[in-house]
């Protein structure tokens, strides 16, 4: 039975690979959450542009905000990380994707700075749809309120239904989170060294399968698991000023783990 | 009482599709007057009062609010849509008091009172604070300042959308059914912050059912019925003598 379940594999390599990381594995792992970061940033200011022009009066907008989504959403993100680091500067017919990128002491590595275009790109193409349901939920008469009140549409946007809305979009976009750091592992294809990266090419130097995947798999499972947390946090401080009050430490927890909160919906205002 | 008209409406004609819901409503509204509305529904009259400041587009006919064409300009003879900047600083002169408050649930009630002042008119943080403590106090709910929307009642809710309108020191306030979304128990708090407002002579159009509030602080009452205004009158004219069949119908139902 021992011998079953172990079967040959070196449990004192995936202790290491899980207690004791080494540097590179650190530098992959710090790689994997910038570019996430930053990935998702970028994401959430093109789904809100994105959106925002999908209820323009303009139709030009609307059209250009329906082609993004078409394209990006309708064609593999791996097939659209390959375009971007290879095809696009022969495409445009100018460098969008440098070698490296210098910007006074700090450097980007060409394929890096792909990588977050395209997880971005992607990414914004999923958060329009977020935010346009987030924009939609929130009651038609705010916007007349606000208007009401003398206030022009720009204006009543970013004041009064913006704010109302993230409260509907933070659930959904902290999934997107989730996915995103998964997501950058499929930029070891274009030659970045993160996470997977890291695992992958020890693997191929030990053969080794089960030690090194196992271990990586550990890690993205501890980053997921903190934004869990970090999620839920956010999550209840929106709550809490919208209720005007904080939570219990049961209701935390609770939250913590089960962060899609419903009570988003259904406890939002008493009438 | 001065005859200086705050409102004007003449001729007005409003589709929705293929259903025509306002068929030519004319009406004058005069400085201090209060006018209650009142009428089945699908009578035109909450549409009516969305059009006085614009959250309705009109068909034909002309609304005026000071003297100026409301959410259209003259181009050519013809009447074409006005600018947003435009509508939106005419509607600082409407106050509009809605039947579901909407109040901003993500801001206090002094927030939702200052949100205005603050980013429409510009009036600096001390000044709009100041006159929003006053206006809270004025409907009652001085103590309830930093309290957020989801935690007041009905009643507390559509006073301080009644302050939130006020703040903007309007020439004409519309209320649309400000009581029809409360609880029999509360409408007497809403109502007497409205017979104050209206004693002390603020220029009031009122969509409502609430008879005894029309006894007590209208003017002039005026009876709706598809889409045309059929009859008109001080309150104690509908309370005894009633002329059309329609008029006496509808009252004896919500009387």
């Amino acid at each position: 039975m021992h011998y079953l379940l172990a079967s040959g594999v070196d449990w004192h390599v995936v202790w290491v690979r899980i207690g004791h990381p080494n540097h590179p594995f650190f530098l992959a792992l710090t790689r994997t959450v910038y570019i996430a970061v930053i990935a998702q940033i970028m994401g959430v200011i093109l789904g809100l542009f994105a959106a925002l022009m999908r209820m323009s009066k303009l139709r030009i907008f609307r059209i250009l905000s329906g082609i993004y989504v078409w394209i990006f959403r309708g064609t593999p993100l791996l097939v659209q990380i390959f375009f971007i680091y290879y095809a696009s500067n022969q495409l445009l017919g100018f460098t969008l994707i440098p070698n490296s990128l210098n910007v006074g002491l700090f450097s980007l590595d060409g394929a890096i700075f792909a990588g977050i275009l395209a997880l971005g790109v992607n990414e914004g193409a999923y958060m329009r749809e977020i935010v346009r349901a987030g924009i939609d939920s929130i009651d038609k008469g705010q916007m007349e309120a606000a208007t009401s009140l003398g206030m022009r549409r720009g204006l009543a946007m970013r004041r009064i239904v913006l704010p109302q809305a993230a409260r509907v979009i933070i659930p959904p976009l902290g999934n997107e989170f989730n996915n995103m750091l998964k997501n950058t592992s499929l930029l070891f294809a274009i030659g970045v060294y993160e996470m997977f990266a890291d695992a992958e090419i020890g693997y191929s130097n030990s053969f080794q399968p089960t030690e090194y995947f196992l271990g990586v798999a550990f890690w993205y499972l501890v980053l997921t698991t903190v934004w869990t947390f970090i999620q839920a946090a956010i999550e209840r401080k929106l709550a809490a000023s919208e209720r005007g009050e904080e939570l219990s430490f049961r209701e935390r927890w609770q939250e913590a783990w089960n962060p899609v909160s419903t009570r988003m919906f259904s406890g939002g205002q008493a009438r | 009482m001065t005859a200086e008209v705050v409102m004007r409406a003449a001729d007005v004609h409003k589709k929705f599709g293929r259903l025509e819901v306002l068929k030519g409503v004319s009406m004058d509204v005069s400085t201090g007057e209060t006018v209650c509305i009142i009428g089945p529904s699908g009578s035109g009259k909450t549409t009516f009062i969305r059009c006085i400041n614009h959250l309705e587009k009109i068909d034909s006919g002309r609304i005026e609010v000071n003297g100026h064409l409301i959410g259209y300009r003259q181009s050519n003879g013809k009447l074409v849509e006005d600018s947003e900047r435009n509508i939106a600083r005419q509607r600082t002169q409407i106050g509009m008091v809605f039947q579901r408050f909407n109040l901003f649930p993500h801001k206090t009630a002094l927030e939702n009172v200052i949100e205005a002042p603050l980013k429409v008119l510009g009036h600096d943080k001390a000044h709009a604070v100041d006159k929003a403590k006053v206006l809270l106090s004025r409907v009652g709910l001085g103590d309830k300042l930093d309290t957020y929307p989801g935690k007041l009642s009905g009643g507390q809710q559509q006073r301080v959308a009644i302050a939130r309108a006020l703040a903007m020191e309007p020439a004409l306030m519309l209320f649309d059914e400000p009581t029809s979304a409360l609880d029999p128990e509360v409408t007497g708090e809403v109502l007497s912050v409205m017979e104050e407002l209206a004693h002390q002579g603020m220029t009031m159009i009122v969509v409502t059912h609430e008879m005894g509030f029309a006894k007590e602080a209208a003017d002039r009452v005026v009876m709706m019925d598809g889409g045309v205004i059929i009859e008109e009158g001080t309150p104690e004219h509908f309370f005894v003598a009633p002329t059309h069949e329609r008029t006496k119908q509808f009252l004896s139902k919500i009387l």
